[in-house]
């Protein structure tokens, strides 16, 4: 393996430079606790402030609003364990989909064990979730409705400035969990009707460790880590400054070069899909079709099996993942799949190739060529696909059994 | 996380294909957990497996047992055949991860359900070999394709 092509941003990203540069000072030269009443520690606490106003800016809410956490998933718990605390007296209630991420759907469940009740929105075959069924589904002790932004396995964008405009109005607290859209797409919370709303920073080129979640002003929502008086009383813990001048120099670039990196990297997801669906028979495209994330290309290809495509693009250097239940160490494949109504047998072919503004065309190339190979190996020893090509009387066309293996 | 073994019996898999008029074949596994072996058993009038095919849908594991599976077996008695267990499978791969056990099982499933249909055609009784566990389920038409 010479090179490597990475094409898991919607795991990880990598840091940008600028970013990485901006935080280097606050490792070993401003290391002072910001907390702290000394001169010394000034310069973090300036940093942190500048911070909070970047990723203010870039959600459009202001710094007040922004609390710096460990990472996405602490936000969605925070978000979801405290607004079900603080608003129990009112309801017990909750409003999610069936293809939030774990972090939501596990804190949900824990929730259940406390007593709340959940429903978990249907969504279509694109993935998106029915206003209507929203609509239908809120009831008088409803006190919050936490429907994802955009999905991390296919990509599908909600409505979600439509699912604010039905929680206002019904007067129920709205969070959107925003790790994979932030950074990459326009957010802009009050145009949104967006109460919480939960962003990471290693999703868009910021470091790991770090996350934020949005408390709109006067949305009562108490301490979810116990401790010292940082972030106004509501979470403690010393201010992890390198982190959160990472996320604000992360949340400024994406801001910045919004526009630009969107057309650029959904014209290569544009090539990407194109050329996987026209040129592999027996493949789909998983999520929305034009309402999806720039970067996000989810795939099902028939009669084969995630795990064993990830590893034979391993070898070529090559950075994907799969909603097989194989790579989760689960039996049953990819919840999000499940939901859009595809059987298991397909939801186990799935591939997701998540590209970043760094990603070339010819990695695209390169991949869809191996990729075509890969598959046809796989279906060659596929006894599924033995069935359908007997069955279907169909030419084979991956008839190149030796050209794969040598004996 | 794989074995060198296992890595070499994904990528080089051997025997993998399928016989023409097998003495024996048999299918086990399901799609909805994501493994389906089925293992082709030409065998001569003496009881020796003198050839044998797999085709496997499933991950890198799935690949390799089945793959060392025929190894162990090709060349065997019948009564030999039977005696291969998954746990032979898995040490001649030197181990698998614990959550890829199941697929070693799997591969002694496969080899019993072609002996099996190999004495149902022959109207044979081969001692200790029990009806295998046939659990597969059709695959639907989508329409989406």
């Amino acid at each position: 393996m010479d090179t490597l092509i990475y094409l898991d941003n919607a795991a990880t990203t990598k840091v940008k430079g600028e970013v990485l540069e901006a935080m280097l000072p606050y490792f070993t030269e401003n290391y002072g606790n910001p907390s702290a009443i000394y001169t010394f520690a000034g310069q973090g606490k300036k940093a942190v402030d500048l911070a909070r106003k970047q990723a203010a800016e870039l959600i459009g809410a202001k710094p007040e609003e922004i609390y710096f956490t460990a990472g996405g998933s602490e936000s969605d718990n925070w978000a979801l364990k405290a607004a079900a605390e603080a608003y129990k007296e009112k309801g017990k209630h909750i409003i999610t989909s069936k293809i939030e991420h774990h972090a939501i759907l596990h804190t949900c469940g824990y929730l259940e064990k406390q007593g709340f009740e959940i429903t978990y929105l249907n969504v279509d075959s694109q993935g998106k979730v029915s206003l209507e069924e929203l609509r239908e589904a809120i009831r008088p002790d409803t006190i919050l409705i936490s429907v994802m932004m955009a999905n991390n396995e296919i990509g599908t964008l909600q409505d979600v400035a439509e699912i604010g405009k039905i929680a206002r109005e019904a007067g129920v607290l709205f969070h959107t969990d925003a790790v994979q859209a932030c950074g990459h797409i326009p957010v802009d919370v009050e145009e949104m009707n967006v109460d919480m709303l939960s962003a990471s920073g290693h999703k868009f080129y910021g470091p790991k460790g770090v996350g934020v979640l949005y408390i709109k002003k006067g949305v009562k929502i108490r301490s979810f880590i116990h401790g010292g008086a940082q972030e106004r009383n509501r979470r403690a813990g010393t201010l992890n400054v390198p982190g959160i001048v990472g996320f604000g120099k992360a949340a400024e670039l994406a801001g910045e070069s919004m526009v630009r990196d969107m057309e650029k990297v959904t014209a290569l997801r544009e090539h990407l899909i194109q050329r996987v669906l026209s040129e592999i028979p027996y493949s789909r495209l998983n999520g929305h079709k034009t309402d999806r994330l720039p970067g996000n290309a989810s795939f099902c290809f028939r009669f084969i099996e995630g795990e064993s495509m990830l590893i034979l693009l391993d070898q070529l250097g090559v950075c994907a993942s799969s909603g097989s239940a194989c790579t989760s160490g689960a039996l049953d494949p990819s919840h999000v799949l499940l939901a859009l109504g595809l059987p298991h047998e397909i939801a186990h072919g799935s591939l997701r190739l998540t590209l970043s503004e760094d990603t070339k065309m010819e990695e695209i190339d390169f991949v869809v060529d191996e990729l075509k190979k890969i598959i046809g190996r796989l279906r060659d020893m596929s006894p599924l696909y033995e069935d359908f090509v007997k069955k279907a009387g169909r030419p084979n066309f991956c008839d190149r059994l030796e050209e794969y293996y040598v004996q | 996380m794989y074995s060198e073994k296992v890595m070499d019996h994904f990528n080089n898999p051997r025997n993998v294909g399928e016989l023409h008029n097998p003495s024996g074949v048999g299918t086990v596994g399901n799609a909805k957990c994501g493994d389906i072996m089925r293992m082709y058993f030409d065998i001569d009038e003496k009881g020796v497996i003198r050839d044998v095919k797999f085709k496997t849908f499933g991950c890198g594991a799935a690949v390799a047992t089945s793959s060392m599976a025929t190894e162990l077996v090709k060349g065997k008695t019948v009564q030999e055949a039977l005696a291969v267990t998954n746990q032979a499978v898995m040490e001649a791969l030197d181990g698998l991860p614990p959550v890829k056990v199941h697929c070693s099982l799997l591969a002694e499933e496969a080899i019993h359900a072609a002996l099996w249909d190999y004495a149902q055609k022959n109207n044979l009784v081969i001692e200790g070999l029990k009806k295998p566990v046939e659990d597969i389920s059709e695959i639907e038409e989508e329409e989406e394709y």
